[in-house]
């Protein structure tokens, strides 16, 4: 029972690392372009546009209708 | 056994909260910050100016600081003769993000860098920009948040105030 303790223990302990707040100024890597999920908003946009013109759906992405893709 | 295994256990978790920074609050005195100035790497020592002191942080990556430094360049620019300074500290990671920026954001007031890390820490720094208006006391007196272009007369009044003290 004690070993099986000190492995969730030790398990715990490797989640502390998780606790690590990232402080105000420390978010310069985080802000380029590269850490991006979106590296192109703006040719994402355009394309998820012609996917829901194409496909007749939104694509999954939470935006709500269709169209015609035409406006 | 177990139960004092666990108690031991929460503190050693808790022990990694107790490192984060709390902010300076208005009215607290000016903490020690080791800083150096871009321009030359002289040491700049926050607690002998004697000035009314505008301690701004700022990042290259941070998008309201490119339009706070218009702003602070033309406050120091207006009160330098009444014993104000504006000190701009940069806190990049990387030092030549920060020196292309001014490169792009020429400005003319103090910027300065902390080698060491702690002055943000110091400070308690929530939010880029951060900002400290400092009186010739050397006790805060007002604390900036953040940067919006619709608060400069605001700042620029609370600055013409502690000058007038």
């Amino acid at each position: 029972m004690i070993g099986k303790l000190r492995y969730a223990l030790m398990f715990l302990v490797c989640l502390t690392g998780c606790t690590q707040q990232v402080m105000p100024w420390e978010r310069g890597f985080l802000a380029k372009p590269q850490m991006q999920l979106d590296t192109d908003p703006e040719r994402s946009k355009i394309m998820k546009h012609t996917f829901s013109s194409k496909e007749a759906a939104t694509g999954g992405y939470g935006v709500g209708g269709g169209g015609c893709g035409c406006n | 056994m177990q139960a004092k295994q666990f108690k031991l256990f929460v503190l050693f978790v808790l022990s990694f909260y107790s490192a984060i920074s709390s902010a300076l609050e208005v009215g607290a005195s000016l903490p020690n910050c080791h800083l150096k100035k871009m321009a030359d790497g002289s040491e700049l020592n926050l607690q002998a100016t004697g000035k009314v002191l505008y301690v701004d942080f700022w990042a290259s990556w941070c998008g309201p600081c490119a339009q706070s430094l218009p702003f602070l360049e033309a406050v120091n620019e207006e009160f330098k003769n009444k014993n104000f300074e504006v000190i701009a500290v940069n806190l990049d990671e990387v030092r030549e993000d920060a020196d292309a920026f001014l490169k792009q954001h020429p400005v003319k007031l103090t910027t300065a860098v902390n080698a060491d890390g702690q002055c943000p820490e110091v400070f308690g720094v929530q939010a880029m920009p951060s900002s400290y208006i400092i009186d010739r006391k050397g006790k805060v007196r007002h604390i900036q948040l953040g940067f919006n272009l619709s608060e400069k007369a605001e700042l620029k009044q609370k600055i013409e105030k502690i000058l007038a003290e």
